[in-house]
């Protein structure tokens, strides 16, 4: 096991994809020499040279729309795109195009792009820095939505995503790039859950607390607390956010009858709703309380100023399981 | 490394200019102090105009300059310097009209200090309390644009709605639009330079090629001088030198009375260098030389006019040591407002979303008050000490 934190446990599992496939490419703003703004790339493209880790021109449609050309003449390109409110540029050519050519040729195209997001808040950034656009993309059939949330499953499932022949939009917690913890390079990804499964992280019988990317180590330390207070939460790190892992979901919400869906984004219209309208339908039984969300608010992401009291922390995510108790 | 039958590596591109091709650079004031004469050019300043721009640009690298200890010492979250493009800033911001119309991006420090704009609102944004805040409309700049090059299409469309008022003319209004080398690759800019050059709108395309787009370099963007690329739309374009106020001033002064007066856009390219990093986030020793940086340090835009001013006699130390002590008052100033910056209640956060309120939002700021109200005497201590 080797002590990485996610944006070296990302580094290495990129590294791992281009020794393992000569087809693999990175592209993007500032990957090359750079290493990226948040130095994920670091190092690749002294290594892989400048031909399969490409420093684009600043244009995030383009960058997207020739990975996708790439893709058809045989590569399996690695976007970056470099803070979350930056991938609007290139959302017709995810939506239009990466998402629904196998379709559109009766799957005789495959895309094997990934789209590397770095998403989410509470880094002081100014506007467009910190935003949780996972349901736009969730929301759009024909893409594979994920979101790393520790070092491992970072190294793990970039390889992974990698691999898939569906293009993935993969979220990275910009705001955990530096939190540090075990990995286990030498394992492989034999190991690894497979890229669309959930993972209970925490088990617990009171209530059910679904979450991803940085709101995962969020609500570990939410169950710890509430450990205290001797109430038993289970954690569910969702990983794949579309599709989603409805029986490990279900699964927990039958047994604790009690569910807290926790993500940065908006609520309204965020991906806790529809995570919310599946367990009421399919527990609906087993339920002791309403399935409830804690989020970003409905409001365009505040000045950095005002954004801890935007973001869903510990005291929020303990009220809300405060609040599924007391029905 | 794959390489293609020209024998050269696939991912770089052939050279930029061919071997004989020089473009032309404007330039009226050389890196040396010396005044230099252009024909379409003619410039006629007084000493005290002259001294104008002197003062702003100290004024402004000294504003910038105080904005980078500030947020060092914690008090911005970031801070992206204008350091080496003050001439290219001061000398098109000097060119403009009051009725005209700036769209800026979020470097442009120099542009909001010449249309009269409180530094203190780049402050806001850049310590993280607003967006920006100001009204675009009071002193004819509009909001900072961090996306890269969104803005020129808000400027384009604004200047077609100039020619819709009919307020073209000789004592009509213009557009200017800034942005910088990397956004040149953006659709949004081409897009703008069609939609410009189709409506014939009265606007100017100011670019200030400070050679680098975070880490990468001009030949990341583009094989060509960018303001040949004007050609290709179908308007003018011209480079001028960046650092070089006086040209700066003229051109823009020119192509923005060519504007008003409907004869279409034109694009500037400023030549000019980006001393410092990108953003104070930023570290180029990762990815450039300091000898490019040493060889720009002997253009300064600041210098020339100063050793110009000295050699012509039109100033003496007396004057250079005014404006140095109004650097520090202003400097000063900057810091205060900073300092004394109050965060905003955190229930403003729902505010300016409609114009008319919203049940949902007016839920949801109900939530926010009661949650902050629970922790009974700390919501206003947290109200105070804001995020950090």
């Amino acid at each position: 096991m080797t002590t990485l934190t996610i944006s070296r446990a990302l580094n290495e599992g990129l590294r791992k994809a281009m020794e393992n496939d000569p087809k693999v490419l990175i592209m993007g703003e500032d990957v090359g020499k750079l290493g990226g703004v948040f130095r994920v790339t670091d190092g690749l493209a002294k290594d892989f040279g400048e031909d399969r880790v490409i420093d684009t021109p600043l244009a995030e449609s383009g960058i997207v729309g020739t990975a996708i050309g790439l893709a058809l003449r045989g590569y399996r390109p690695i976007c970056e795109i470099q803070f979350d409110g930056f991938v609007y540029p290139a959302f017709d050519q995810i939506v239009s195009q990466l998402a629904k050519m196998a379709y559109r040729s009766l799957g005789k195209v495959k895309l094997p792009v990934v789209v590397r997001i770095p998403f989410g808040g509470g880094i002081g950034a100014v506007e467009h820095h910190s935003e949780s656009p996972e349901a736009l993309f969730a929301h759009t059939p024909g893409l594979r939505v994920v979101a790393c949330g520790d070092p491992q499953d970072a190294y793990a499932m970039i390889q992974q995503a990698v691999n898939c022949d569906d293009p993935v939009i993969f979220f990275e917690p910009k705001r955990r790039y530096w939190d540090k913890s075990e990995v286990d390079i030498a394992g492989g990804l034999a190991a690894a859950p497979p890229i669309d499964a959930a993972r209970t992280l925490v088990t617990g019988d009171d209530v059910t607390v679904l979450c991803y990317g940085p709101m995962v180590r969020t609500c570990i330390e939410s169950a710890a607390a509430a450990a205290g207070e001797d109430t038993s939460v289970e954690v569910i790190d969702l990983r794949s956010l579309s599709p989603l892992d409805l029986t490990t979901i279900f699964t927990s919400v039958r047994k604790t009858g009690r569910c807290v869906i926790v993500h940065e984004a908006p609520v309204t219209g965020g991906l806790g709703a529809e995570i919310a309208a599946r367990i009421t339908q399919e527990c609906f039984y087993s339920l002791e309380a309403p399935v409830l969300r804690v989020g970003g608010y409905s409001i365009p992401y505040p000045p950095s100023r005002m954004e801890e009291h935007y973001l869903p922390d510990l005291d929020r995510v303990l009220d809300a399981v405060d609040r599924s108790l007391s029905y | 490394m794959a390489v293609n039958a020209a024998g050269q590596a696939a991912s770089r591109p052939r050279s930029q200019d061919g071997p004989d091709f020089k473009p032309e650079l404007i330039q009226l004031l050389t890196p040396e102090g010396e005044r230099a004469e252009h024909p379409d050019y003619p410039l006629e300043l007084t000493a005290e105009e002259i001294k104008a721009l002197y003062r702003d640009l100290v004024l402004v690298r000294r504003i910038d300059f105080e904005a980078i200890a500030l947020q060092r010492q914690g008090e911005l979250g970031i801070w992206a310097s204008l350091l080496g493009q003050e001439a290219a800033q001061v000398g098109s911001g000097r060119a403009l009209q009051p009725r005209d119309m700036a769209f800026p991006t979020y470097r442009e420090h120099g542009v909001a200090w010449c249309r009269g704009l409180d530094p203190a609102k780049l402050l806001e944004l850049f310590r993280g309390v607003s967006h920006g805040g100001w009204d675009p409309k009071a002193h004819n700049i509009h909001l900072y644009t961090i996306v890269i090059g969104a803005q020129t299409l808000h400027a384009t469309g604004y200047a077609m709605g100039i020619q819709r008022d009919g307020a073209l003319g000789e004592d009509g209004e213009a557009v200017i639009a800034y942005f910088g080398d990397g956004a040149t690759s953006q659709g949004d800019v081409n897009e703008a330079f069609i939609w410009a050059s189709v409506n014939n709108a009265p606007i100017v395309f100011f670019c200030q090629n400070n050679q680098w787009a975070i880490s990468e370099p001009l030949d990341r963007q583009t094989r060509i001088p960018l303001y040949l690329r004007a050609q290709g739309f179908g308007f003018p374009g011209l480079r001028v030198d960046g650092n070089d106020v006086f040209a700066c001033l003229a051109v823009t002064r020119k192509a923005l009375q060519a504007a008003r007066e409907g004869q279409g856009p034109t694009l500037i390219e400023a030549y000019t260098y980006r001393m410092g990093a990108h953003t104070t986030t930023d570290d180029p020793t990762r990815y450039r030389l300091s000898a490019e940086l040493e060889s720009w340090k002997l253009k300064d835009p600041i210098e020339r006019v100063k050793q110009y001013l000295i050699r012509s006699g039109l100033a003496k130390e007396d004057f250079f040591a005014e404006i140095s002590a109004e650097a520090d008052v202003i400097g000063d100033r900057v810091r205060k407002a900073c300092l004394q910056m109050p965060d905003r209640d955190p229930l403003t956060m729902f505010d300016h979303i409609y114009q008319e309120p919203s049940p949902l939002l007016a839920e949801e700021r109900a939530q926010l008050a009661s949650y902050l109200s629970s922790f009974a005497g700390h919501a206003d201590s947290l109200a105070k000490e804001g995020t950090r």
